[in-house]
């Protein structure tokens, strides 16, 4: 276990370090300086800002400067589009963007897991074409069309919920169902696929020669292994929550981390976007460990190693 | 002691592509899909050619609803619809190719030296992809477009000073090309592994074995014994990675980030049809739709040459 | 008054391609405690009417299409399955033949075991651990209690099988059915499992449903034989009575064509010598016995042309000394050591011109990388293979090439061994070209045809794909593949394991005359220490990357000078009933 985890931090700090690199690398390649079109940071900032990340030294000093500045003083730059540390604005967009991606995240696994063991269970009667079709939707029809309808068709109808904003509870609703709509998709067709896999396997006929139950052999013998596609799916279907989030947060002005970093790609903020970009990764990578935790969790193959008689 | 065949008579064997493709004609999602493609691509790209001008401003006749001229009627600047749902769809689907084709021929190569190579340059190499992959997608793929696209401006007066292409041209290509390229560089991190896990599934059957025991070269292993037995995975993957791309486009786009005009693609159409949503629907529902059907069918054919293909192997 | 009636039942599989009859029209009974074996080949519908019996086939495809089986007076088809459960796991219980892909991988050992117990008892969880572990203990589970908490993938092939049985016999069930179940295993393994399956028979007083292919396993423990042959049962009764007394054809040919260890033949008897079929055309099979088939046995026992002189001064042609290959597992780049695996350790061997080597052991034993090794298709540590006086182990995989087409190999899984998207023709043409053998493409094509005679395929296959033949079918293209380039040598790898007997008798009746015609050399390796005697000359016995014993193999059965391979002999099913081959 001991070797495992450390084997994942490490490789989670390759790729912290390859994100960085590449990032850095295209957001210097920019053209134009960081300052050279803002007004809303005084004189004095910017000089500032130059002296502590060395904007006039050599990049291969920049590249070392900007994460030992993250570990020794926790800071990640001035937004230039915003004009405030970039560390605030990740601090005060954080929690929206996570409770929008927890309850996304909920419905995802609340309606895609059980339409896929449905599916499964059903295979090739109504209910599955029509779970899949449904799943279809999901993944052929974008977020940028669904939400915006939800918006009209849905929001302007029902009282309480607001079209667009972030304030209250109710606000939650339609924002996290359109981003978890896609992973709701993905997760009810690898859910689907894992179960049917396992139900064609030797074992479950063997369950079913020791006289279990048919609903038994479901839940019993075939779900652990059936879910394992689906759990390995966590960490992308996290990445991809952070992607949908780009759009959501738009259409549905929700202040998250999302809005700012589209803003800050459209605006060239480099340090923004920089810090951003790592949070990111972090945050990845840190859901792709809990992932591989809750596969070994399921499989014990993963966990033992072999013995022999 | 002869052994009587008792098999069928024609002498010709059956390929198991072609078996592949008897059990996909029987597939009726997929043969539909098929069609859908078929038809749209005919639009997008044959029809299109005879449309008015999508990019044709006409003020006076804002949101005109469908009409003998305009079929589908006209957006916020007085253009038309359907010619622009037409040529958007030049792009989208151009990109969903080409970046695809980008990726599988990075994918395919990388994944086959690998997983042939084996050993430390194997891990190494998959090191490099899972690291890469672990990466948010989007996130590198907008910070590579911003940049990109920057220079896009330079890179257009270069070709247009040492080539002399037309100015406008060129401007649209360099405004479009960026995206296929970050996309497809971006895109076959996925398509590599899957192709390394055949060749290594391959490269331990015992017909590649006999290969080596029968003296064949390496290349000639490689290229007639093992890709070949590849190519299936590898072709039900693309076709459904052509639809990922697509719909990134269209998420770039819509956040501004993609495709600018002239240019225009199906995400551009429906970010501005969402603009106008409570009085033009249309604008929204209209390019969405085509969208939609493009991907549902590109998916079912995916779906369908999977399962021809996977049982196939399977019998094997 | 029987436990078991089976009447007239009919299971057939409708799908696409038509309609296979695959249990067609049966009937036989098990009495209370006593052992019925079924035999017979694949495709015989031996394991299928176990699983119409307990309801477990897919109904579609598959389809009752008549007959009754009846239980203990109750009739099992189209039994609710409701009323069916409370029969299965507690009244009638099944084994099958893989254990590692019938356990579940993600639940305890004891977790499974239990479970039977608590379906149709009503008894505490405690009770039925208690009781699971009991009969853990029982199969011959050491260290039950701790063990029982581990899962399958931790344990060994035997040892799943003992869970399996545990788990069938925990309820104390009337009927076991026992799928194949020793197929899989080690045949020292298989004689350990068989014994306590006959001691649990008569400690609980079960009767068994046996199905296996081998008569051998049969005639150890069974007391009545069913024998099927395509859907059908062709014959049943006392073991003895089958094994001394057969009446139908097909298993006469069945006894026959097996190379026992007491066989005196050099090229088998087949199936085909005992029974004609012929395929009518509404797809129902016709079967008669062929009339000179005494005449055909009385050849082939006086046949001598296959007899190598041995021991005259033919030159050694391959040469082995201390070779060495090891295997590296495990460790990683955080400083925990590999492991590593003396696959082959320090093996001697030598083989004369014409002659062939047998080389025989159990699984893990080394006997399949130490054939991979000596043709250069597996990197050796250190060691000599002087290959007609040439060294061979220190060329490069380039310079092999002149030798890769004097030694071949054929390999044993007859699926696997041939590129499934190139046409016969091209698989047979291509070691051609890169040897340049044959001058012009008719004359290459000339070549194919007769090789493909000579293995006794014909012209109509050469277009046609891997896919649309038999196991038996695609092992001779492998041979004629090997042919091609005019080797000397060849090390035939298991490559008669995975086939029926009667399929195998064909295949090796083929590598005989092949070696007599072509006066080539092999290295025979194999599981079978029955197989490997029939066609060796001199046998080497392997254990753990070391070799054990090697000598004549006359002299190595008759005279066993090590301790495990008597062990090995002890375990094989010997179907001592003396008169078994005393018409043959």
């Amino acid at each position: 276990m001991l070797r495992f985890l450390t084997d994942r931090i490490l490789q989670g700090a390759l790729v912290l370090f390859a994100l960085y690199t590449i990032t850095f690398f295209l957001a210097k390649a920019m053209p134009g300086e960081p300052f050279t079109s803002e007004k809303n940071i005084s004189a004095e900032t910017k000089a500032n800002i130059r002296k502590l990340y060395g904007l006039d030294k050599p990049i291969w000093e920049q590249y070392i400067t900007y994460p030992k500045n993250i570990i020794t003083k926790g800071s990640f730059g001035i937004s230039t589009s915003k004009g405030r540390p970039v560390i605030d604005i990740i601090a005060q967009s954080f929690p929206n963007s996570l409770i929008l991606g927890l309850c996304a995240l909920a419905f995802a696994i609340g309606i895609g897991v059980p339409i896929g063991v449905l599916s499964a269970v059903r295979k090739n009667s109504w209910i599955d074409w029509a779970c899949m079709a449904v799943a279809m939707v999901g993944i052929c029809i974008p977020s940028f069309t669904i939400g915006p309808l939800l918006q009209i068709y849905v929001a302007a109808h029902i009282p309480g919920l607001k079209v667009a904003g972030w304030g209250n509870l109710e606000d939650i609703l339609l924002p996290s169902f359109t981003l978890g709509l896609v992973s709701a998709a993905y997760l009810a067709r690898l859910t689907r696929g894992g179960i049917l896999e396992v139900l064609s396997q030797d074992f479950v006929r063997t369950a079913h020669a020791k006289g279990v139950s048919p609903s038994k052999v479901i839940i019993k013998h075939t779900l652990r292994g059936g879910l394992l596609p689906a759990v390995a799916y966590l960490g992308p279907a996290f990445a991809a929550l952070i992607s949908g989030s780009f759009i959501v947060e738009t259409i549905f002005q929700v202040p998250g981390m999302g809005q700012h970093f589209v803003n800050a790609a459209t605006t060239r903020d480099e340090f923004l976007l920089l810090g951003l970009s790592l949070f990111f990764g972090f945050l990845i990578v840190v859901m792709n460990l809990l992932a591989d935790l809750l596969t070994g969790l399921l499989d014990p193959r993963v966990r033992h190693t072999r013995k022999t008689d | 002691m002869k052994m009587t065949d008792p098999s069928k008579k024609t002498p010709q064997g059956s390929s198991l592509w072609k078996d592949a493709r008897a059990r996909m004609a029987k597939n009726r999602f997929a043969m539909g899909g098929l069609w859908v493609i078929v038809v749209m691509f005919s639009l997008c790209f044959i029809f299109a050619w005879f449309c008015t001008d999508p990019n044709q401003v006409n003020l006076t006749n804002k949101f005109a609803p469908s009409s003998a001229e305009h079929w589908f009627g006209t957006d916020a600047l007085g253009r038309d619809l359907f010619a622009r749902i037409l040529y958007g769809g030049q792009v989208s689907i151009l990109v969903g190719l080409i970046a695809t084709a980008v990726s599988v021929a990075i994918g395919i190569v990388y994944g086959a030296i690998s997983g042939y190579a084996g050993g430390k340059t194997d891990a190494i190499m998959m090191r490099i992809v899972d690291t890469l992959l672990a990466i948010p997608f989007l996130v590198l793929v907008i910070v590579l477009q911003a940049t990109l696209s920057d220079w896009s401006g330079d890179v257009t007066q270069w070709i247009v000073g040492n080539f002399k292409w037309d100015k406008e041209f060129t401007g649209r290509l360099t405004n479009v090309v960026p995206l296929f390229f970050a996309l497809g560089l971006l895109g076959w991190l996925t398509l590599s592994r899957i192709v390394r896990a055949q060749v290594m599934s391959i490269k331990e059957r015992e017909f590649v074995e006999a290969a080596v025991a029968l003296g064949y070269s390496k290349s000639r292993i490689l290229f007639r014994h093992i890709i070949p037995n590849v190519l299936g995975p590898t072709v039900v993957y693309s076709t459904l990675t052509v639809p990922g791309f697509i719909m990134y486009e269209a998420i770039l786009s819509f956040l501004g980030l993609g495709v600018e005009s002239p240019n225009s693609s199906w995400g551009v159409l429906i970010k501005e049809g969402a603009n106008f949503l409570e009085t033009e629907v249309q604008l929204l529902l209209l390019p969405g739709l085509f969208f939609s059907l493009t991907l549902f069918s590109l998916n079912f054919l995916g779906d369908g040459l999977r399962d021809a293909l996977d049982v196939k192997a399977a019998k094997d | 008054m029987s436990l078991l009636k089976i009447k007239n039942l009919k299971t057939y599989f409708h799908t696409r391609a038509g309609t296979n009859r695959a249990v067609d029209d049966i009937s036989f009974s098990i009495n209370k405690g006593e052992i019925v074996g079924v035999v017979g080949e694949s495709g015989s519908g031996k394991s299928v009417t176990c699983h119409t019996m307990l309801g477990l086939l897919p109904q579609p495809p598959a389809k009752v299409e008549g007959g009754s089986v009846t239980f203990d007076g109750e009739e099992l088809i189209n039994l609710p399955h409701s009323l069916l459960r409370q029969i299965r796991g507690k009244r009638i219980s099944m084994i099958f033949q893989d254990p590692m892909s019938c356990l579940n991988p993600y639940l305890k050992i004891l977790d499974q075991v239990t479970e039977p117990i608590l379906i149709h008892e009503n008894v505490s969880r405690n009770k039925a651990e208690t009781r699971a572990i009991e009969m853990m203990k029982k199969v011959g589970i050491r260290d039950a209690e701790s063990r029982a908490h581990s899962y399958p993938h931790e344990f060994s092939g035997g040892m799943r099988q003992r869970v399996m049985i545990a788990m069938a016999l925990v309820t104390k069930p009337d009927l076991l059915l026992a799928d194949e179940p020793t197929t899989a295993l080690d045949v020292t393994v298989q004689a350990r499992i068989l014994k306590i399956l006959s001691d649990l028979k008569d400690d609980l007083g079960i009767a068994v449903l046996f199905v296996t292919h081998d008569l051998g396993v049969v005639a150890d423990i069974a007391d009545r034989v069913v024998v099927m042959y395509r859907g059908k049962i062709v014959e049943q009764g006392k073991t003895r009575d089958i094994f001394e007394k057969p009446s139908h054809p097909y298993v006469k040919g069945l006894l026959a064509c097996r190379p026992t260890l007491e066989t005196q033949y050099q090229i088998l008897p087949t199936v085909e010598d005992f029974l004609q079929t012929q395929v009518e055309k509404d797809g129902s099979i016709m079967l008669s016995e062929c009339p000179d088939a005494n005449k055909r046995l009385a050849e082939l026992k006086s046949e001598t042309k296959y007899n190598n002189p041995s021991g005259d001064t033919s030159n050694v042609l391959l040469q082995v000394k201390k070779l060495t290959v090891h295997f590296q597992t495990g460790g990683n780049f955080l400083g925990k050591p590999p492991k590593i695996v003396k696959a082959v350790d320090g093996v001697d061997l030598q083989i004369q011109s014409g002659q062939t080597l047998g080389l025989v052991g159990e699984s893990g034993c080394g006997k399949t990388t130490l054939g991979r090794a000596i043709l250069k298709l597996q990197n050796t540590k250190s060691g000599s293979i002087l290959y007609d006086g040439n060294e061979l182990s220190n060329l490069s995989q380039a310079d092999m090439l002149h030798f890769r087409k004097r030694m071949q190999i054929i390999f044993q899984d007859p699926y696997a061994s041939l590129n499934p998207r190139q046409t016969i023709e091209q698989t047979l043409v291509e070691p051609m070209l890169v040897h340049r053998i044959g001058s012009n493409h008719s004359e290459r094509k000339d070549r194919i045809v007769s090789l493909l005679e000579e293995v006794g395929l014909g012209a109509e296959f050469l277009l046609r794909y891997p896919h649309e033949f038999s196991g038996g079918q695609r092992q001779r293209i492998s041979v004629a593949r090997a042919l091609a380039v005019e080797p000397e040598f060849i090390v035939c790898d298991e490559c008669v394991s995975a086939m029926d007997v009667s399929i195998q008798a064909q295949v090796l009746n083929l590598l005989r005359e092949l070696q007599q015609k072509r006066n080539l050399t092999y290295l025979f390796i194999s599981h079978d220490l029955s197989v490997v005697k029939f066609m060796s000359d001199d046998m080497m016995v392997m254990k753990n990357g070391e070799v054990m014993e090697n000598g004549k193999a006359e002299d190595v059965y008759k005279n066993p000078q090590s301790e495990y391979t008597r062990e090995l002999l002890e375990a094989i099913p010997k179907a001592t009933l003396s008169g078994e081959n005393s018409s043959f």
